[in-house]
């Protein structure tokens, strides 16, 4: 299994793709996990490839094969389209943080659903801020929506919460956990 | 146990788990986790920041020479600093092993060039291995502390970007016993007089022998055969590229590229069809190939510039396409500095008095980025003030106002000498020291400026004011930078002064905890706002210009400098 995660660098997107990992190695699979970090300030791109198998070679997803792709921005799901099949599952956090060309007024921001459409038809938009909000918990929208995607991946429950349980702080442990069953309870399938 | 490790935090695992004692470095992506996590996670090894790779490499040969293992951890362009103790290092014995990281950055995703270093290991004559996954960055870290010990040698391991910072699955071992340090003395071996390094010199030569056999039969190196129609010579990063795309080839995966094991080629090639060398950047081994007279393909189809992925190496070697997809033409998001970046008002006060400005490497080097647009050059570590030095030594006394930026970290390690010459040489120029008290672009690592070691002790300050003066720099100004005006003045007198000039910029990193900045968002007096856009010229994320007038939005941290050049007096809020 591929699964790409994207965003922009302040997001969560690292601890995100960290937890996936833990869960599949503790599920049994070879994991291999790949991002690029040193100029990725706040703001900057960021993308987080997550393979996991009986044995993985490539850290990198190679094109055309992304069984997942999790995107905590619109605008950056755009930018991975390389990636996907049309078999890929696209879950994006209904958000917008505008690039400064935007901001500047220099062009618009663009409409995604066509780019992505040309590859898949299974596009799926949540609201991880709302939910976020629902649950009083503002900083949470990466685990609610990693909850989203453990929907179409074979491990339990208990897992999952095991696993986010062993790596989180003891003060935001409980309220990721209540995050992640409530983006679980997104169907996306 | 089992782990999920990066590449650097196995590096530093291997490290603990072959007893080493000594560490030294200098950050550099993307080398720099690997000696915090040492001093994060094996506090049993004595870990430093050094001032630059020089100092790193130096102390960490004299740990070695005291009989424990000591490793030395840099970016692939550090090595160009440590490159002078490197090249008579192996002249010389190695009582505990030693063992220098070399972390290169194909791609440049935060470097200033692609060399490749593992022609250092060639220039060098020292063994290099090549790591490519976590599991083999623990497992060669420690193998090359073995090899350093049982053929008395220095040891390259060379790592980049993409094993460095990729996670994958690691088994992890029982630490070994550290050596018990001693003293001992081999002046005709550790003095490097003419007399004895003609005579260590043979001995180094016969040494890269041995380990040429040693490379032929080490597990290091091993011969997969499969399908015999394609025979793949591959290390690092590069194999499992290939072995992703190939599957079915035939592979003689190389854990240890140098010395070239000519042997184990040898019977390799004569066991398949189509023999291809898949590596990122130079054709390093491909040429050796070539030299054993063996025909192979390479290079003439893997492109030297930038990483390699699975689909480029695909296509290369099945010669369908390039293996690099369109990209939709989307919006960039470019890197900037902060909101409330201290840099950015000092930049800004230095462009406004129409200065060629040289600059270094660090964050203020994003500054060359529209619409600041204020460095006119960059090259390396401490180049900026001897670039400065140079133009305005020939363009003469009354021509154009020369200046250079550098950071305190950057000056720290190689501007020091640079600002040396200036003084002596009698140069005029503006040197502005970006002091922000730490080491910014690598992620806030301490210095000898900041009062506190790497394993958190309180220690010396260094002075940057009386260090300048003592380097025979009269003129010196410390400026506040978010107070532009002050600054903008300052850089006016700085660049008129005939002679040398140096103003230091003080105000710490807008990251730290110590930053000098308000927290409080300010804002937008939409009927005062006359839309001039002279704010929308310090390029700061936090403010955005839509409808003809200037908006903060809610990155602002309240550093005040927009509203200090705001010409309408139209910025304020409670600071």
């Amino acid at each position: 299994m591929n699964v790409l995660m994207t965003g922009v660098g302040g997001q969560g997107i690292i601890l995100a793709s960290d937890v996936l990992s833990e869960v599949m190695m503790r599920y049994g699979y070879d994991v291999k996990k790949s991002e690029i970090h040193g100029m990725a300030q706040r703001g900057g791109s960021v993308m987080s490839h997550v393979r996991f198998s009986r044995e993985v070679a490539s850290p990198l997803i190679p094109l055309s094969t992304c069984d997942i792709l999790l995107s905590f921005e619109e605008l950056e799901t755009a930018r991975y389209v390389s990636y996907l099949n049309k078999g890929t599952h696209v879950i994006i956090n209904r958000y917008r943080l505008l690039p400064p060309t935007v901001i500047a007024g220099k062009e618009p921001y663009p409409d995604i659903t066509p780019i992505l459409k040309e590859k898949t038809s299974r596009i799926h938009f949540v609201d991880g801020v709302a939910l976020a909000e629902e649950i009083s918990n503002p900083k949470g929208v990466n685990i609610i929506l990693l909850g989203t995607v453990s929907t179409l991946l074979e491990p339990e429950e208990a897992l999952w919460t095991d696993t986010i349980s062993d790596m989180l702080p003891a003060k935001i442990r409980d309220r990721n956990i209540e995050g992640f069953r409530r983006g679980r309870r997104v169907k996306v399938g | 146990m089992k782990k999920i490790l990066s590449g650097n935090e196995a590096v530093a695992r291997g490290a603990y788990e072959a007893g080493v004692s000594f560490a030294s470095a200098y950050p550099g992506t993307p080398s720099t986790e690997i000696l915090e996590t040492i001093a994060r996670e094996y506090k049993g090894i004595h870990s430093e920041w050094a001032p630059n790779e020089k100092v790193a490499l130096e102390v960490a040969s004299g740990a070695s020479y005291a009989g424990v293992r000591a490793i030395a951890i840099m970016k692939h362009v550090g090595v160009n600093v440590a490159a002078d103790p490197l090249m008579s290092l192996p002249y010389t014995l190695t009582r505990g092993g030693i063992v220098l990281v070399s972390a290169d950055d194909p791609e440049l995703f935060s470097s200033q060039n692609e060399q490749d270093n593992r022609h250092y290991a060639r220039f060098a004559k020292i063994p290099m291995l090549e790591p490519s996954t976590s599991q083999e960055a623990l497992d060669f870290t420690k193998e090359a502390f073995a090899i350093s010990e049982s053929f008395g040698t220095p040891v390259m391991l060379r790592t980049t970007t993409r094993i460095s910072h990729s996670m994958g699955v690691v088994e992890t071992g029982e630490p070994r016993e550290p050596n018990t340090p001693s003293l001992e003395r081999h002046p005709a071996e550790l003095v490097m007089l003419p007399a004895n390094a003609r005579r260590r010199h043979p001995v180094l030569e016969e040494r890269i022998v041995a380990l040429k056999g040693y490379a032929d039969t080490s597990p290091l190196n091993r011969i997969e055969m499969n399908d015999p129609a394609i025979g793949i010579i591959a290390s690092g990063v590069a194999y499992q590229y290939a072995k992703e795309a190939f599957p079915g080839a035939s592979f003689l995966k190389l854990g240890m590229p140098y010395p070239f094991p000519d042997a184990k080629v040898r019977e390799f090639a004569s066991q398949v069809r189509e023999l291809w060398v898949v590596e990122e950047l130079d054709p390093f081994m491909e040429d050796q190939v070539k030299a054993l007279g063996l025909g192979c393909r390479g290079k003439d189809r893997i492109p030297i510039c930038g990483e390699l992925t699975p689909d480029i190496v695909k296509a290369a070697i099945s010669g369908a396409g390039t293996g690099k997809a369109a990209q939709p033409v989307l919006p960039g998001r470019p890197p900037s500095m902060c909101p409330g970046c201290p840099h950015r008002s000092m930049l800004w006060s230095m462009k406004r008095n129409k200065c060629f400005v040289c600059g270094d490497i660090g964050c203020y080097t994003l500054g060359f980025l529209p619409p600041l647009d204020a460095i006119d050059t960059t090259l390396c570590m401490g180049a900026g003030i001897n670039h400065a030095h140079g133009i305005s030594k020939v363009l003469g006394p009354g021509t154009e106002k020369i200046a250079a930026v550098i950071g305190d970290s950057t000056f720290y390690h190689s501007g020091i000498t640079g600002l040396l010459n200036l003084a002596y040489n009698r140069g005029v120029a503006l040197v502005v020291i970006l002091d922000n008290s730490t080491t910014a672009m690598t992620g806030a690592q301490n210095h000898p400026g900041t009062g506190i070691t790497l394993e958190g002790q309180q220690t010396t300050s260094l002075d940057l004011e009386t260090l300048v003066k003592a380097l025979g720099i009269e003129w010196v100004r410390t400026i506040d930078p978010y107070r532009v005006k002050e600054a903008r003045k300052t850089v006016k007198e700085g660049l008129e002064y005939d002679g040398p000039a140096v103003i230091i910029s003080k105000s710490p990193c807008v990251l730290l905890k110590s930053r000098n900045v308000s927290g409080r968002m300010l804002s937008v007096d939409a009927d005062a706002c006359t839309g001039c856009k002279v704010c929308i010229g310090l390029g700061c994320p936090a403010i955005e210009f839509q409808d003809e007038k200037a908006h903060i939005n809610e990155m602002c941290v309240g550093c005040n400098v927009c509203a200090e050049i705001c010409p309408a007096d139209a910025i304020g809020g409670d600071v």
